[in-house]
Protein backbone atom coordinates (compact mmCIF):
# COMPACT_ATOMS: atom_id res chain seq x y z
CA UNK A 1 0.00 0.00 0.00
CA UNK A 2 1.38 3.36 -1.03
CA UNK A 3 0.81 5.76 1.85
CA UNK A 4 1.68 8.81 -0.25
CA UNK A 5 -1.10 8.01 -2.72
CA UNK A 6 -3.41 7.24 0.17
CA UNK A 7 -2.83 10.73 1.58
CA UNK A 8 -4.02 12.32 -1.67
CA UNK A 9 -7.31 10.46 -1.71
CA UNK A 10 -10.44 11.27 0.23
CA UNK A 11 -10.96 7.93 1.91
CA UNK A 12 -14.16 6.02 2.52
CA UNK A 13 -15.64 7.87 5.45
CA UNK A 14 -15.62 11.24 3.71
CA UNK A 15 -16.59 9.99 0.25
CA UNK A 16 -19.83 11.91 0.76
CA UNK A 17 -22.15 9.42 -0.90
CA UNK A 18 -24.68 6.89 0.28
CA UNK A 19 -28.13 7.21 1.82
CA UNK A 20 -28.83 10.41 3.81
CA UNK A 21 -25.28 11.59 3.18
CA UNK A 22 -26.18 15.25 3.74
CA UNK A 23 -26.34 14.36 7.46
CA UNK A 24 -24.99 10.83 7.85
CA UNK A 25 -21.27 10.92 7.18
CA UNK A 26 -20.41 7.26 7.63
CA UNK A 27 -21.29 3.95 9.25
CA UNK A 28 -18.75 1.78 11.01
CA UNK A 29 -18.97 -1.61 12.67
CA UNK A 30 -16.14 -3.25 14.54
CA UNK A 31 -15.80 -6.66 16.12
CA UNK A 32 -13.39 -7.47 18.96
CA UNK A 33 -11.91 -10.96 18.90
CA UNK A 34 -9.14 -12.80 20.76
CA UNK A 35 -7.21 -16.00 20.19
CA UNK A 36 -8.23 -18.79 22.56
CA UNK A 37 -4.77 -20.04 23.38
CA UNK A 38 -2.96 -16.79 24.22
CA UNK A 39 -3.25 -14.37 27.14
CA UNK A 40 -4.93 -11.04 26.35
CA UNK A 41 -2.73 -8.30 24.97
CA UNK A 42 -2.03 -6.49 28.27
CA UNK A 43 -0.85 -9.73 29.87
CA UNK A 44 1.22 -10.94 26.90
CA UNK A 45 5.02 -10.67 26.92
CA UNK A 46 6.81 -9.04 23.99
CA UNK A 47 7.69 -12.52 22.77
CA UNK A 48 4.07 -13.66 22.94
CA UNK A 49 2.89 -10.53 21.17
CA UNK A 50 5.29 -11.24 18.35
CA UNK A 51 3.84 -14.75 18.14
CA UNK A 52 0.26 -13.45 18.12
CA UNK A 53 1.09 -10.92 15.43
CA UNK A 54 2.82 -13.49 13.22
CA UNK A 55 -0.01 -15.97 13.72
CA UNK A 56 -2.81 -13.53 12.85
CA UNK A 57 -0.87 -11.87 10.06
CA UNK A 58 -0.29 -15.24 8.43
CA UNK A 59 -3.97 -16.29 8.70
CA UNK A 60 -5.27 -12.91 7.51
CA UNK A 61 -2.86 -13.00 4.59
CA UNK A 62 -4.46 -16.24 3.47
CA UNK A 63 -8.09 -15.12 3.74
CA UNK A 64 -10.20 -15.70 0.68
CA UNK A 65 -10.96 -12.01 0.26
CA UNK A 66 -11.09 -9.87 -2.86
CA UNK A 67 -9.70 -7.33 -3.19
CA UNK A 68 -6.75 -8.42 -1.07
CA UNK A 69 -5.75 -6.61 2.09
CA UNK A 70 -2.41 -4.87 2.49
CA UNK A 71 -0.56 -5.39 5.73
CA UNK A 72 1.17 -2.51 7.50
CA UNK A 73 3.58 -3.24 10.35
CA UNK A 74 2.99 -0.36 12.74
CA UNK A 75 6.43 -0.18 14.43
CA UNK A 76 8.08 0.30 11.01
CA UNK A 77 5.90 3.31 10.16
CA UNK A 78 6.82 6.87 11.08
CA UNK A 79 4.80 8.69 13.75
CA UNK A 80 3.41 10.88 10.97
CA UNK A 81 2.21 7.90 8.92
CA UNK A 82 0.57 6.33 11.96
CA UNK A 83 -1.14 9.62 12.74
CA UNK A 84 -2.29 9.81 9.13
CA UNK A 85 -3.94 6.38 9.43
CA UNK A 86 -5.72 7.57 12.61
CA UNK A 87 -7.00 10.65 10.77
CA UNK A 88 -8.38 8.38 8.03
CA UNK A 89 -10.11 6.28 10.71
CA UNK A 90 -8.23 3.18 9.58
CA UNK A 91 -6.60 2.60 12.96
CA UNK A 92 -7.38 3.76 16.48
CA UNK A 93 -5.29 6.23 18.44
CA UNK A 94 -4.62 3.42 20.87
CA UNK A 95 -3.03 1.26 18.16
CA UNK A 96 -1.03 4.22 16.83
CA UNK A 97 0.40 5.08 20.24
CA UNK A 98 0.98 1.54 21.61
CA UNK A 99 4.37 -0.15 21.89
CA UNK A 100 5.54 -3.47 20.58
CA UNK A 101 4.47 -5.71 17.71
CA UNK A 102 1.20 -4.68 16.09
CA UNK A 103 -0.20 -4.05 12.66
CA UNK A 104 -3.18 -3.45 10.45
CA UNK A 105 -4.48 -5.09 7.29
CA UNK A 106 -6.25 -2.54 5.11
CA UNK A 107 -8.36 -3.01 1.99
CA UNK A 108 -7.54 -0.83 -1.04
CA UNK A 109 -10.89 0.95 -0.80
CA UNK A 110 -10.30 1.61 2.92
CA UNK A 111 -13.65 0.03 3.80
CA UNK A 112 -12.00 -2.85 5.67
CA UNK A 113 -9.30 -2.65 8.32
CA UNK A 114 -8.20 -5.41 10.63
CA UNK A 115 -6.13 -4.21 13.58
CA UNK A 116 -3.81 -6.70 15.23
CA UNK A 117 -2.84 -6.28 18.90
CA UNK A 118 -4.96 -3.30 19.76
CA UNK A 119 -6.70 -3.69 23.12
CA UNK A 120 -7.79 -7.12 21.84
CA UNK A 121 -5.78 -9.44 19.61
CA UNK A 122 -7.99 -8.60 16.67
CA UNK A 123 -10.24 -5.64 16.00
CA UNK A 124 -12.00 -5.90 12.66
CA UNK A 125 -13.68 -2.88 11.16
CA UNK A 126 -15.89 -2.25 8.17
CA UNK A 127 -16.73 1.33 7.25
CA UNK A 128 -19.02 2.77 4.60
CA UNK A 129 -19.98 6.23 3.51
CA UNK A 130 -23.55 7.24 4.43
CA UNK A 131 -26.06 5.21 6.41
CA UNK A 132 -25.23 1.55 5.78
CA UNK A 133 -25.71 -0.54 8.92
CA UNK A 134 -27.04 -3.65 7.16
CA UNK A 135 -24.45 -3.69 4.40
CA UNK A 136 -21.66 -3.09 6.92
CA UNK A 137 -22.89 -5.89 9.18
CA UNK A 138 -23.13 -8.37 6.31
CA UNK A 139 -19.60 -7.56 5.26
CA UNK A 140 -18.01 -7.76 8.72
CA UNK A 141 -19.99 -10.91 9.53
CA UNK A 142 -18.62 -12.58 6.42
CA UNK A 143 -15.05 -11.53 7.17
CA UNK A 144 -15.47 -12.82 10.73
CA UNK A 145 -16.66 -16.18 9.34
CA UNK A 146 -13.61 -16.37 7.08
CA UNK A 147 -11.19 -15.57 9.92
CA UNK A 148 -12.93 -18.06 12.18
CA UNK A 149 -12.16 -20.86 9.72
CA UNK A 150 -8.48 -20.19 10.31
CA UNK A 151 -8.18 -19.29 14.00
CA UNK A 152 -9.75 -20.45 17.27
CA UNK A 153 -11.49 -17.54 18.93
CA UNK A 154 -11.77 -17.15 22.69
CA UNK A 155 -15.48 -17.82 23.13
CA UNK A 156 -17.71 -19.14 25.87
CA UNK A 157 -21.38 -20.09 25.39
CA UNK A 158 -22.24 -18.06 28.52
CA UNK A 159 -20.31 -14.84 27.87
CA UNK A 160 -19.84 -14.95 24.10
CA UNK A 161 -16.67 -13.60 22.50
CA UNK A 162 -14.28 -12.99 25.38
CA UNK A 163 -12.55 -9.62 25.39
CA UNK A 164 -9.85 -7.95 27.45
CA UNK A 165 -12.34 -5.38 28.75
CA UNK A 166 -15.73 -6.54 30.05
CA UNK A 167 -17.39 -3.57 28.31
CA UNK A 168 -16.94 -5.38 24.97
CA UNK A 169 -17.73 -8.99 25.92
CA UNK A 170 -20.58 -10.89 24.23
CA UNK A 171 -20.95 -9.85 20.61
CA UNK A 172 -17.72 -7.81 20.76
CA UNK A 173 -19.58 -5.50 18.40
CA UNK A 174 -19.54 -1.72 18.40
CA UNK A 175 -21.60 -0.16 15.62
CA UNK A 176 -21.42 3.56 15.12
CA UNK A 177 -23.00 6.08 12.83
CA UNK A 178 -21.30 9.42 12.34
CA UNK A 179 -23.61 12.38 11.91
CA UNK A 180 -23.06 16.00 10.93
CA UNK A 181 -25.31 18.05 13.22
CA UNK A 182 -24.40 21.74 12.85
CA UNK A 183 -27.95 23.10 13.13
CA UNK A 184 -28.82 21.12 16.27
CA UNK A 185 -25.55 22.13 17.86
CA UNK A 186 -25.86 25.78 16.92
CA UNK A 187 -29.45 26.02 18.14
CA UNK A 188 -28.45 24.25 21.39
CA UNK A 189 -30.83 21.33 20.99
CA UNK A 190 -28.18 18.61 21.05
CA UNK A 191 -28.19 18.06 24.81
CA UNK A 192 -31.83 17.03 24.64
CA UNK A 193 -31.14 14.51 21.89
CA UNK A 194 -28.13 13.08 23.68
CA UNK A 195 -29.97 12.65 26.96
CA UNK A 196 -32.67 10.70 25.16
CA UNK A 197 -30.01 8.48 23.55
CA UNK A 198 -28.27 7.79 26.84
CA UNK A 199 -31.54 6.64 28.34
CA UNK A 200 -31.67 3.85 25.78
CA UNK A 201 -28.00 3.01 26.33
CA UNK A 202 -26.57 4.53 23.20
CA UNK A 203 -23.31 6.43 23.56
CA UNK A 204 -22.39 9.70 21.87
CA UNK A 205 -18.80 10.55 21.07
CA UNK A 206 -16.84 13.08 19.06
CA UNK A 207 -15.14 12.69 15.72
CA UNK A 208 -12.19 10.58 16.79
CA UNK A 209 -13.97 8.44 19.35
CA UNK A 210 -13.61 8.07 23.08
CA UNK A 211 -12.83 11.28 24.88
CA UNK A 212 -12.36 13.33 21.73
CA UNK A 213 -14.07 16.64 21.10
CA UNK A 214 -16.87 16.89 18.61
CA UNK A 215 -14.96 19.02 16.15
CA UNK A 216 -16.66 20.06 12.92
CA UNK A 217 -20.04 19.28 14.53
CA UNK A 218 -19.47 15.57 13.85
CA UNK A 219 -20.95 13.10 16.34
CA UNK A 220 -20.81 9.32 16.55
CA UNK A 221 -23.77 7.41 17.92
CA UNK A 222 -22.92 3.88 19.03
CA UNK A 223 -24.21 0.99 21.11
CA UNK A 224 -22.91 0.62 24.63
CA UNK A 225 -24.35 -2.82 25.35
CA UNK A 226 -22.59 -5.82 23.82
CA UNK A 227 -23.89 -8.61 26.06
CA UNK A 228 -27.38 -10.10 26.21
CA UNK A 229 -28.62 -8.78 22.86
CA UNK A 230 -27.85 -10.31 19.50
CA UNK A 231 -26.25 -8.34 16.68
CA UNK A 232 -29.44 -7.66 14.65
CA UNK A 233 -31.20 -6.35 17.78
CA UNK A 234 -28.34 -3.99 18.61
CA UNK A 235 -28.21 -2.74 15.02
CA UNK A 236 -31.98 -2.27 14.92
CA UNK A 237 -31.83 -0.13 18.06
CA UNK A 238 -29.32 2.20 16.42
CA UNK A 239 -31.13 2.13 13.08
CA UNK A 240 -34.32 3.04 14.95
CA UNK A 241 -33.06 6.36 16.33
CA UNK A 242 -31.06 7.64 13.36
CA UNK A 243 -34.09 8.72 11.26
CA UNK A 244 -35.38 10.72 14.24
CA UNK A 245 -32.09 12.52 14.69
CA UNK A 246 -31.93 13.19 10.95
CA UNK A 247 -35.46 14.61 11.11
CA UNK A 248 -34.52 16.84 14.09
CA UNK A 249 -31.46 18.16 12.27
CA UNK A 250 -33.45 18.79 9.09
CA UNK A 251 -36.13 20.51 11.14
CA UNK A 252 -33.54 22.70 12.88
CA UNK A 253 -32.03 23.62 9.50
CA UNK A 254 -35.42 24.53 8.05
CA UNK A 255 -36.36 26.59 11.12
CA UNK A 256 -33.02 28.39 11.05
CA UNK A 257 -33.51 29.27 7.36
CA UNK A 258 -37.09 30.41 8.00
CA UNK A 259 -36.36 32.50 11.10
CA UNK A 260 -33.02 33.99 10.20
CA UNK A 261 -32.05 33.28 6.63
CA UNK A 262 -29.88 36.35 6.40
CA UNK A 263 -28.01 35.49 9.60
CA UNK A 264 -27.35 31.95 8.41
CA UNK A 265 -26.32 33.11 4.95
CA UNK A 266 -23.90 35.53 6.60
CA UNK A 267 -22.46 32.81 8.83
CA UNK A 268 -21.87 30.51 5.87
CA UNK A 269 -20.43 33.26 3.67
CA UNK A 270 -18.09 34.44 6.41
CA UNK A 271 -16.91 30.89 6.98
CA UNK A 272 -16.25 30.45 3.27
CA UNK A 273 -14.56 33.85 3.04
CA UNK A 274 -12.31 33.20 6.04
CA UNK A 275 -11.22 29.81 4.70
CA UNK A 276 -10.26 31.43 1.40
CA UNK A 277 -8.37 34.39 2.79
CA UNK A 278 -6.96 33.76 6.29
CA UNK A 279 -3.20 33.41 6.70
CA UNK A 280 -3.20 31.35 9.92
CA UNK A 281 -5.62 28.51 10.54
CA UNK A 282 -5.80 25.96 13.35
CA UNK A 283 -7.19 22.53 12.65
CA UNK A 284 -10.07 23.18 15.03
CA UNK A 285 -11.14 26.43 13.36
CA UNK A 286 -10.84 24.84 9.92
CA UNK A 287 -13.21 22.04 10.95
CA UNK A 288 -15.71 24.53 12.35
CA UNK A 289 -15.68 26.73 9.24
CA UNK A 290 -15.77 23.80 6.79
CA UNK A 291 -18.74 22.51 8.73
CA UNK A 292 -20.69 25.71 8.02
CA UNK A 293 -19.67 25.65 4.35
CA UNK A 294 -20.85 22.03 4.16
CA UNK A 295 -24.16 23.07 5.70
CA UNK A 296 -24.38 26.00 3.26
CA UNK A 297 -23.90 23.75 0.24
CA UNK A 298 -26.70 21.43 1.36
CA UNK A 299 -29.01 24.40 1.93
CA UNK A 300 -28.19 25.99 -1.43
CA UNK A 301 -26.49 28.98 0.21
CA UNK A 302 -23.12 28.35 -1.44
CA UNK A 303 -22.95 27.32 -5.05
CA UNK A 304 -19.46 27.58 -6.39
CA UNK A 305 -17.86 24.74 -4.40
CA UNK A 306 -18.64 21.04 -4.42
CA UNK A 307 -19.31 18.86 -1.40
CA UNK A 308 -16.48 16.65 -2.62
CA UNK A 309 -13.97 19.50 -2.30
CA UNK A 310 -15.19 20.31 1.21
CA UNK A 311 -14.95 16.64 2.27
CA UNK A 312 -11.45 16.44 0.87
CA UNK A 313 -10.44 19.59 2.76
CA UNK A 314 -11.77 18.10 6.03
CA UNK A 315 -9.24 15.28 5.75
CA UNK A 316 -6.37 17.11 4.00
CA UNK A 317 -6.20 19.85 6.64
CA UNK A 318 -5.76 17.37 9.50
CA UNK A 319 -2.24 17.74 10.98
CA UNK A 320 -0.59 14.58 9.61
CA UNK A 321 -2.24 14.81 6.19
CA UNK A 322 -1.22 18.43 5.84
CA UNK A 323 2.41 17.69 6.72
CA UNK A 324 2.51 14.81 4.26
CA UNK A 325 0.96 16.90 1.49
CA UNK A 326 3.34 19.79 2.12
CA UNK A 327 6.19 17.30 2.26
CA UNK A 328 7.88 18.39 5.48
CA UNK A 329 7.24 18.18 9.21
CA UNK A 330 5.87 21.44 10.59
CA UNK A 331 5.35 22.63 14.13
CA UNK A 332 2.31 24.54 15.43
CA UNK A 333 2.71 28.03 13.96
CA UNK A 334 4.24 26.87 10.70
CA UNK A 335 1.53 24.30 10.37
CA UNK A 336 -1.22 26.89 10.83
CA UNK A 337 0.36 29.07 8.15
CA UNK A 338 0.74 26.08 5.80
CA UNK A 339 -2.86 25.04 6.43
CA UNK A 340 -4.14 28.53 5.56
CA UNK A 341 -1.97 28.55 2.42
CA UNK A 342 -3.25 25.15 1.40
CA UNK A 343 -6.87 26.23 1.91
CA UNK A 344 -6.40 29.44 -0.09
CA UNK A 345 -4.86 27.57 -3.01
CA UNK A 346 -7.43 24.80 -3.04
CA UNK A 347 -10.38 27.17 -2.81
CA UNK A 348 -9.01 29.38 -5.58
CA UNK A 349 -8.70 26.31 -7.81
CA UNK A 350 -12.16 25.10 -6.86
CA UNK A 351 -13.92 28.32 -7.84
CA UNK A 352 -14.98 28.66 -11.43
CA UNK A 353 -13.00 31.12 -13.50
CA UNK A 354 -14.71 34.56 -13.20
CA UNK A 355 -14.32 35.09 -16.95
CA UNK B 1 -23.75 7.60 55.13
CA UNK B 2 -25.47 4.95 53.08
CA UNK B 3 -27.64 5.48 50.04
CA UNK B 4 -31.34 5.35 50.92
CA UNK B 5 -32.03 3.04 47.97
CA UNK B 6 -29.16 0.60 48.21
CA UNK B 7 -26.14 -0.08 50.41
CA UNK B 8 -23.61 1.94 48.46
CA UNK B 9 -22.14 5.06 50.05
CA UNK B 10 -24.31 8.11 49.44
CA UNK B 11 -22.52 10.80 47.45
CA UNK B 12 -25.50 12.96 46.43
CA UNK B 13 -27.17 14.90 49.23
CA UNK B 14 -30.27 16.91 48.45
CA UNK B 15 -32.51 18.98 50.63
CA UNK B 16 -35.88 20.15 49.45
CA UNK B 17 -38.57 22.09 51.20
CA UNK B 18 -42.16 21.34 50.30
CA UNK B 19 -44.90 23.28 52.13
CA UNK B 20 -42.45 24.30 54.82
CA UNK B 21 -41.42 20.71 55.43
CA UNK B 22 -37.75 19.97 55.02
CA UNK B 23 -36.82 16.67 53.42
CA UNK B 24 -33.32 15.27 53.03
CA UNK B 25 -32.34 12.78 50.36
CA UNK B 26 -29.09 10.82 50.40
CA UNK B 27 -28.29 8.69 47.37
CA UNK B 28 -25.39 7.13 45.54
CA UNK B 29 -24.79 8.45 42.04
CA UNK B 30 -26.42 5.57 40.08
CA UNK B 31 -29.60 5.75 42.18
CA UNK B 32 -29.70 9.53 41.80
CA UNK B 33 -29.23 9.17 38.04
CA UNK B 34 -31.97 6.54 37.89
CA UNK B 35 -34.38 9.04 39.44
CA UNK B 36 -33.17 11.81 37.13
CA UNK B 37 -32.05 13.88 40.11
CA UNK B 38 -28.65 14.53 38.62
CA UNK B 39 -27.41 14.76 35.08
CA UNK B 40 -25.69 11.70 33.82
CA UNK B 41 -21.99 12.13 33.34
CA UNK B 42 -20.94 11.88 29.70
CA UNK B 43 -20.65 8.28 28.69
CA UNK B 44 -17.03 7.43 28.56
CA UNK B 45 -16.57 3.70 28.83
CA UNK B 46 -13.38 3.40 30.86
CA UNK B 47 -14.68 6.04 33.28
CA UNK B 48 -17.99 4.21 33.54
CA UNK B 49 -16.14 0.98 34.13
CA UNK B 50 -14.05 2.50 36.89
CA UNK B 51 -17.18 3.72 38.64
CA UNK B 52 -18.74 0.27 38.37
CA UNK B 53 -15.58 -1.39 39.57
CA UNK B 54 -15.54 0.75 42.65
CA UNK B 55 -19.10 -0.02 43.62
CA UNK B 56 -20.36 -3.41 42.81
CA UNK B 57 -18.58 -5.81 45.08
CA UNK B 58 -18.62 -4.73 48.71
CA UNK B 59 -18.96 -7.75 50.98
CA UNK B 60 -17.48 -10.23 48.49
CA UNK B 61 -14.40 -8.11 48.27
CA UNK B 62 -12.23 -9.99 50.73
CA UNK B 63 -12.84 -13.29 49.06
CA UNK B 64 -12.29 -11.85 45.59
CA UNK B 65 -9.17 -10.01 46.69
CA UNK B 66 -7.48 -13.35 47.30
CA UNK B 67 -8.32 -14.70 43.85
CA UNK B 68 -5.77 -15.13 41.08
CA UNK B 69 -6.20 -16.84 37.71
CA UNK B 70 -4.27 -20.14 37.66
CA UNK B 71 -3.89 -19.84 33.88
CA UNK B 72 -2.49 -16.34 33.29
CA UNK B 73 -1.62 -15.39 36.86
CA UNK B 74 -3.53 -12.10 37.00
CA UNK B 75 -4.95 -11.26 40.43
CA UNK B 76 -8.49 -9.98 40.79
CA UNK B 77 -7.12 -6.79 42.34
CA UNK B 78 -4.93 -6.17 39.30
CA UNK B 79 -7.98 -6.43 37.07
CA UNK B 80 -9.76 -3.94 39.32
CA UNK B 81 -6.88 -1.51 39.10
CA UNK B 82 -6.39 -1.79 35.33
CA UNK B 83 -9.88 -2.59 34.09
CA UNK B 84 -8.44 -5.21 31.74
CA UNK B 85 -8.53 -8.98 32.14
CA UNK B 86 -5.51 -11.19 31.59
CA UNK B 87 -6.86 -14.14 29.59
CA UNK B 88 -10.13 -15.72 28.42
CA UNK B 89 -10.12 -18.06 31.44
CA UNK B 90 -10.58 -15.07 33.81
CA UNK B 91 -14.26 -14.91 32.92
CA UNK B 92 -14.64 -18.26 34.69
CA UNK B 93 -12.26 -17.64 37.59
CA UNK B 94 -13.62 -14.18 38.44
CA UNK B 95 -17.23 -14.99 37.56
CA UNK B 96 -18.56 -14.00 41.01
CA UNK B 97 -16.97 -10.58 40.74
CA UNK B 98 -17.68 -10.10 37.05
CA UNK B 99 -21.37 -10.90 36.88
CA UNK B 100 -22.59 -7.95 38.97
CA UNK B 101 -20.29 -5.77 36.88
CA UNK B 102 -21.66 -7.15 33.60
CA UNK B 103 -25.19 -6.66 34.89
CA UNK B 104 -24.47 -3.00 35.50
CA UNK B 105 -22.71 -2.36 32.21
CA UNK B 106 -24.93 -4.42 29.91
CA UNK B 107 -28.01 -5.11 32.04
CA UNK B 108 -27.55 -8.73 31.06
CA UNK B 109 -25.10 -11.45 32.06
CA UNK B 110 -25.56 -14.01 29.27
CA UNK B 111 -24.59 -13.92 25.61
CA UNK B 112 -27.31 -14.45 23.00
CA UNK B 113 -25.63 -13.41 19.73
CA UNK B 114 -23.40 -14.98 17.14
CA UNK B 115 -21.28 -18.04 17.99
CA UNK B 116 -18.35 -19.56 16.15
CA UNK B 117 -19.33 -22.60 14.09
CA UNK B 118 -16.40 -24.58 15.40
CA UNK B 119 -16.62 -25.24 19.11
CA UNK B 120 -13.18 -24.85 20.66
CA UNK B 121 -12.04 -27.54 23.06
CA UNK B 122 -12.43 -25.73 26.37
CA UNK B 123 -9.57 -27.19 28.37
CA UNK B 124 -6.83 -27.05 25.79
CA UNK B 125 -6.55 -23.31 25.14
CA UNK B 126 -6.23 -22.62 28.86
CA UNK B 127 -3.53 -25.24 29.16
CA UNK B 128 -1.65 -23.64 26.28
CA UNK B 129 -1.83 -20.20 27.89
CA UNK B 130 -0.46 -21.66 31.10
CA UNK B 131 2.39 -23.36 29.25
CA UNK B 132 3.21 -20.09 27.49
CA UNK B 133 3.39 -18.39 30.88
CA UNK B 134 5.73 -21.07 32.22
CA UNK B 135 7.90 -20.70 29.14
CA UNK B 136 8.06 -16.93 29.61
CA UNK B 137 8.99 -17.39 33.28
CA UNK B 138 11.75 -19.80 32.26
CA UNK B 139 13.09 -17.25 29.75
CA UNK B 140 12.96 -14.47 32.35
CA UNK B 141 14.94 -16.65 34.80
CA UNK B 142 17.39 -17.60 32.08
CA UNK B 143 16.43 -21.28 32.37
CA UNK B 144 16.76 -21.67 28.63
CA UNK B 145 16.73 -25.47 28.50
CA UNK B 146 13.45 -25.52 30.34
CA UNK B 147 12.09 -22.82 28.04
CA UNK B 148 13.10 -24.83 24.97
CA UNK B 149 11.50 -27.96 26.41
CA UNK B 150 8.18 -26.14 26.92
CA UNK B 151 8.45 -24.58 23.48
CA UNK B 152 8.74 -28.03 21.89
CA UNK B 153 5.83 -29.30 23.95
CA UNK B 154 3.79 -26.30 22.85
CA UNK B 155 4.57 -26.99 19.22
CA UNK B 156 3.40 -30.54 19.65
CA UNK B 157 0.20 -29.65 21.51
CA UNK B 158 -0.69 -26.61 19.55
CA UNK B 159 -1.33 -28.15 16.17
CA UNK B 160 -2.52 -24.61 15.55
CA UNK B 161 -6.13 -24.07 15.10
CA UNK B 162 -6.71 -24.49 11.43
CA UNK B 163 -9.38 -26.82 10.23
Amino acid sequence: MNLEQLTQRCGEWLRGTGPESDIVISTRIRLARNLASFPFNNRASAFQKAEIEAHLRDRIGRLDLTPRLDYLTLPTLSTLDRQMLVERQLISRELALADGPRGVAVGPLETVSLMILEEDHLRMQVMHSGLALDASWQEIDRIDDLVEQKVSYAFSPEFGYLTACPTNVGTGMRASVMLHLPALEFTKQLEKVFRALQKINLAVRGLYGEGSRASGHFYQISNQVTLGKNEPTILAEIAGVIPQIIAYERGARTAWLRDNRQGLQDKVSRAYGTLGSATMMTSEETMELLSFVRLGIHLGLVEDISIHTVNELFIHTQPAHLQKLVGSPLDGEERNAARARYLRTRLREARPNPN
Amino acid sequence: MKCQQCDNPATIHLTDIVQNKKREIHLCRPCAEARNLVEKAELNLPAVLQTFLGQHVGQQMEELARLACPVCGIRYMEFRAQGRLGCPHDYEVFQAGLEPLLQRIHRHVRHVGKAPRRAADCGKPAELIEMRRQMQAAIDDERYEEAARIRDLLRERDDRDES
